[in-house]
Formats: structure tokens, C-alpha cells, sequence
């Protein structure tokens, strides 16, 4: 197969474009429809960020409203709102990361050395399930099982003696609820792609090292983990690149008024002050602040790591 | 396993057991609370507010189930997320399949400049705003169509789909069709996918389950309630009322025992409905687990 492509390619090099063009012209109305609602839909929204410079208001539309200049990111970074914000965002952000990263890496080891083959089906079938749950239902849980009153974990701490606790109104929790339950949803998913990877390993080092007198800890640690490095690399950049950018709608269905202080993040502001409040450009000035630095981080970490380890995905 | 003629030393003993205690412990922490939500949808709500029901339901009683089916919103709000979710797949299948054969194929001219195209989707955007006045200006706010034409093609999907496309249909069969006078439509549609029922099986299965989860876009773009997706009327139910019944308020000894009463068969349809919303999921998992699996192994590959 390796060679017909090949040899594809080099027949179609010696054509000219239109000649190509006239052989596969009807290839064009296969792309045509995703380019069409793609163009509207994602890149006519980029030609809107110019908002975040205007004073937009509706009626006039984007060209009727007056230029303003950096005025809307000044506004957001003068307001006492933008530290708490950002620094919400950050912490989530990277708590999410350093929890839940080496949990699915581990999981994936863990799985891929396990020796009962049925058993390992089961709990792979298990764990994969929560990915499946919506973000309201997950949040419905959450909040059905730690309410004050009626939910179960209280029954438990009320059982032992101690009093009840407010665990959605107190900020001290928010962060820990937010990232574990993360965890509990999506370890197994995220480990499917380094157990994955691992199934490429050769038998050969195992073998090798088994002669060598090597424990299994030590050739998971020896060989299996090595082997995932650029795997790990991979996500770790993409991650990163989206370190700010976590996700509206788990935080968003999680606020209450009580633990707005450490649960407002830069995208549920956006929306409140964009969708709830009509500051549409207050709103898109934010929201483009959150893109530059995404990508800034993303480059930043891809040119880390490809001085680092040689692996890069850029 | 692999040394089983040998006898495994001391060590691997240990670090085999270890290994099948973590797991079982993780298996544990993943698949209680989902079965603690199936039974206690038909417990007794006293019961299940008691931490009584552990293992099996307490009271068996179908009253969640009940209420979930007499409230009108939520049925309506169930119907149209099928709707909703049905036509999503089909306009996500109609574009993205297409758009992927055609970015597998070598002798395609434009393969390139499409395929940079939807790469940069991937690293800009324009956000919630302008991209909110887009839909708006093209009249889909408060329509179906908001939630299942914007987002009609997903980058990553695609190439999934394309990766597929490039390592399972051969060009050989590409020529020989060619020579046989079929061309580019006729081998799409006879050919590859026919001969692709996996990929199409994945596409189905992602696109499905973000339709029915979701619930952010129709939080921006319906306001009518009627129009409402599962998820909102879901999110009306188990977050908002949440809060509600935070707040307290002096009432009577009479007043106090209702309002616990009611508050219970509230918490109970909470957790049917939990089980309800989550049928269409449920149902279809166990035959499709391996397909997922499969997606997200053809996405490496590509990474």
C-alpha cells in the first residue's frame, strides 16, 4: 500500500494543477458544506473580536460603534474582579492538571501489569462509564450527595458525632469537590490513550529484562514509563495551551452565591458579563485576553519541550 | 503471565497484590456511587436521607419514577433532546463524514490548504460573543438549529474519521472503481461507506453523546422553555432547586414535617430522574465501549 501511495504521488507531481483539478473536481463538493458553515460559524466570529476595541452597541452593529482602543481591557484589569478571576482560573486549572495527569498515567501502568485479563475488562468498563454522564448530572450528584441535610455524606459525618457541613456553600471545599470529582469522571477515559500506547511496547525488553533479574516495579518503572514519554509530552502541551480555558460548564452548574469567591473562573464571567449583563464588548476583551495568553502558553511549552526532550507537537 | 514456568519471585508477589488491591479499590470508588444512585431511585426517600439504604433499595418504591413521568417539562424537554440529537447526528454525519474522505485521499488538490484551514480551528476562536451575533444575524437563536449547525463539524473528529479513511479504504479499489467508470460520489456512497460501518459507528456515538450532555449552547441560544433541551430542564432540577433549599425560614412544627416530606420526594425524583436522563447512554454503552475505545486509539495514532 506504502508503495501505490507512493507512486500516486509521484504521477500526480508530474501533472499539472488543473489537470489534477479536472480528475477530482468532485472531491471539492465533499469539503464544500463543512467550509461553508465553518467560515460562518467559527471564522466570521474571529472577524468579531474587533468588538473588544469598539463600544459595541446592537443597534448600530459592529461598524456603526466607535473605536475605544485598549479601554475594555484596561476596564477589566482596574476592576477588582480581574486577580481574583484570573487567579480562580489559574488554580483550577493546574490543581485539574496535577491531579488528574499522573492519575490516568498511573491507572494506565497499573492496568496494563495487571494479571487477571477478565478482571481488568470489568474495571476498564467501569471506570470508562463516567465519561458518559453529562456535566448537569454529574453536578447533580454531587450536590444531591453532599447536601446538608438529606445527602448521604452528612448522614455519615453526623452519624460519628461531628456536625454537618455545608460542603457547596463553603469556598474552602469548591476546589477540591471540582477537581476530584473530575478525577473520579474522567481517569479511566484519559488512561485509555496511554494504555493504548503501551500495548506497543515490544515483548522483547520485558524478556530481556526478566533475564536481567528485573522486578516487574522496576520494569514498569524502566521500560513501560520511558515508553509513554512522548505520549505524555503530547498531552502535557496541549494541556497547557489550554490552561485557561477550562471549562464553562462544570464550574458554571457548581456556583452558588456562596462560593462565587473561589468559583468565578474567566469563562463564566464572560458569559455573565456578555450574555446576562449585554457588555458584549467588556465580554469579548476578556475572552481574547484568555485566548492570547492560551496560545502564548502553548508556544511557550512546545518550544520548552522540544529543547527539553526533543519531543514537540508544533 | 509471561513467567509462569519460573514461579514469580517474592517481590512481583507483592507488587501484583498491591496492584489488585488499588484497582479494586478504584473499581470500588467509580462504581458505588453510580450503583448508590440506581438503588436509591427506588428506596423509600426517608431511607435514603438516613443512610440506610447501602446495598440494596429499602422501601422499593416506584414514586420517584412516578413523578419524573407526571412532570410534563422534563417529558417534553427528553423528547426534544431526541429530536435535537437525532437531526445533530445527521447533519454531523452528512458533513463530516464527506469532508474527511475527501482530506484522505492523496490525488486531492486542495487536501492541503482544507486541512490547514481546520487546523487553525483548533487554536483560534471567537469566542462566546461574536460568535453569539453570528448566530443571532443568521436567525437560528431560539431554533434547533442553533445547536446542531454551528458546531457541524468537529476538527477532531474529522481527523479521526480521515485517519480511518487513510489506513482501512486501499486506492487500489479507488483506481480499479476509476477504470470501471465510477466516479468520486458514486465510490463514496457504494464503496467506502459500506466498507466503513466502524468509523461511522464512532462518528454516530461521539456526536450522540455530546448532543444529549450538552447544555451550554441551548443555555445561550433558547430562551423559549418549550424548546428546551434534557439537560436544561435537568440543570433547572438538580442544580437551581439546590439552592433553594438552602435557604431556611422560621415555619411552623406541621409546616416543617410537609415541607421535609416534599423535600424528599424531591430528592428521590432527583435521582430517577438521574437515571432516566441517562437511559439512551446507558442503553447503548455495552455495545459500543470497544468502538469508543477505538476512536481515541485512532486519534493517537494521528497525534
Amino acid at each position: 500500500m506504502d508503495n501505490s501511495i507512493r507512486k500516486t504521488q509521484n504521477i500526480s507531481r508530474k501533472k499539472s494543477f488543473l489537470q489534477k483539478m479536472a480528475g477530482n473536481w468532485d472531491l471539492v463538493f465533499f469539503v464544500l458544506p463543512g467550509i461553508i458553515i465553518t467560515t460562518i460559524y467559527h471564522y466570521l466570529p474571529i472577524y468579531g473580536i474587533q468588538i473588544a476595541f469598539r463600544n459595541f452597541k446592537i443597534k448600530r452593529g459592529i461598524w456603526g460603534s466607535p473605536w475605544v482602543g485598549l479601554d475594555n481591557f484596561a476596564r477589566f484589569f482596574r476592576s477588582a474582579n480581574a486577580w481574583p478571576i484570573i487567579s480562580n482560573t489559574l488554580i483550577l486549572s493546574l490543581y485539574s492538571l496535577a491531579a488528574g495527569f499522573p492519575v490516568a498515567i498511573i491507572l494506565a501502568l497499573m492496568l496494563n501489569s495487571f494479571r487477571h485479563k477478565r478482571y481488568r475488562r470489568v474495571i476498564q468498563a467501569v471506570t470508562y462509564a463516567p465519561h458518559f454522564i453529562s456535566t448537569v448530572v454529574m453536578s447533580g450528584m454531587l450536590i444531591l450527595f453532599l447536601s446538608p441535610r438529606l445527602g448521604v455524606i452528612n448522614t455519615i459525618i453526623r452519624a460519628s458525632g461531628a456536625e454537618s457541613i455545608n460542603f457547596m456553600g463553603k469556598s474552602d471545599y469548591w476546589r477540591h469537590i471540582y477537581v476530584w470529582s473530575g478525577v473520579w469522571q474522567s481517569m479511566g477515559w484519559s488512561s485509555v490513550i496511554y494504555f493504548a500506547a503501551l500495548s506497543g511496547v515490544s515483548p522483547e525488553y520485558h524478556e530481556a529484562a526478566i533475564v536481567d533479574g528485573a522486578t516487574k516495579f522496576q520494569r514498569v518503572l524502566n521500560i513501560d514509563l520511558p515508553f509513554l514519554a512522548p505520549t505524555i509530552t503530547m498531552l502535557l502541551i496541549l494541556n497547557m495551551g489550554s490552561i485557561l480555558s477550562i471549562g464553562f460548564e462544570k464550574a458554571y452548574a457548581l456556583q452558588n452565591p456562596l462560593n462565587l469567591g473561589v468559583s468565578e473562573i474567566i469563562s463564566t464571567y464572560v458569559y455573565k458579563v456578555g450574555i446576562t449583563n449585554r457588555d458584549q464588548s467588556f465580554s469579548t476583551a476578556i475572552n481574547l485576553f484568555n485566548s492570547v495568553v492560551n496560545a502564548v502558553l502553548l508556544l511557550t511549552v512546545n518550544a520548552l519541550s522540544r529543547r527539553i526532550s526533543e519531543n514537540s507537537l508544533l | 503471565m509471561e513467567r509462569n514456568h519460573i514461579g514469580r519471585s517474592r517481590g512481583d508477589v507483592i507488587f501484583d497484590g498491591i496492584i489488585l488491591v488499588v484497582l479494586t479499590v478504584i473499581f470500588l470508588l467509580v462504581a458505588y456511587p453510580l450503583y448508590f444512585v440506581i438503588i436509591s431511585s427506588f428506596s423509600d426517600p426517608i431511607a435514603v436521607a438516613g443512610g440506610k439504604v447501602v446495598l440494596a433499595p429499602i422501601g422499593f418504591t416506584l414514586d420517584g419514577y412516578k413523578e419524573v413521568f407526571g412532570t410534563n417539562t422534563v417529558m417534553r424537554s427528553f423528547a426534544n433532546s431526541l429530536l435535537y440529537t437525532f437531526v445533530g447526528v445527521c447533519i454531523n454525519l452528512m458533513v463530516t463524514l464527506p469532508t474527511s474522505y475527501a482530506l484522505s485521499r492523496p490525488d486531492f488538490v486542495l487536501r492541503k490548504p482544507v486541512l490547514v484551514f481546520y487546523l487553525i480551528t483548533m487554536f483560534i476562536g471567537g469566542g462566546m460573543i461574536p460568535t453569539y451575533l453570528v448566530v443571532r444575524d443568521t436567525g437560528l437563536l431560539n431554533t434547533m438549529w442553533a445547536l446542531v449547525i454551528p458546531g457541524a463539524l468537529g476538527t477532531f473528529n474529522m481527523i479521526v474519521a480521515r485517519t480511518f479513511y487513510t489506513t482501512n479504504i486501499p486506492l487500489e479499489l479507488m483506481e480499479a472503481a476509476k477504470l470501471d467508470g465510477c466516479g468520486n460520489t458514486r465510490f463514496f456512497f457504494n464503496i467506502v461507506l459500506p466498507l466503513s460501518g466502524a468509523i461511522t459507528a464512532i462518528m454516530v456515538l461521539y456526536y450522540g453523546v455530546g448532543h444529549w450532555n450538552s447544555y451550554f449552547s441551548a443555555l445561550i441560544y433558547i430562551s423559549d422553555r418549550d424548546k428546551w433541551p434534557l439537560q436544561m430542564e435537568l440543570r433547572n432540577i438538580l442544580l437551581l432547586n439546590a439552592i433553594n433549599a438552602q435557604v431556611n425560614r422560621v415555619l411552623t412544627a406541621e409546616q416543617l414535617r410537609e415541607k421535609e416530606r416534599l423535600e424528599a420526594l424531591a430528592e428521590m425524583m432527583k435521582y430517577s430522574l438521574i437515571i432516566i436522563s441517562s437511559i439512551p447512554v446507558l442503553v447503548i454503552y455495552p455495545f459500543v465501549q470497544k468502538h469508543f475505545v477505538k476512536g481515541v486509539m485512532i486519534g493517537s495514532i494521528k497525534g
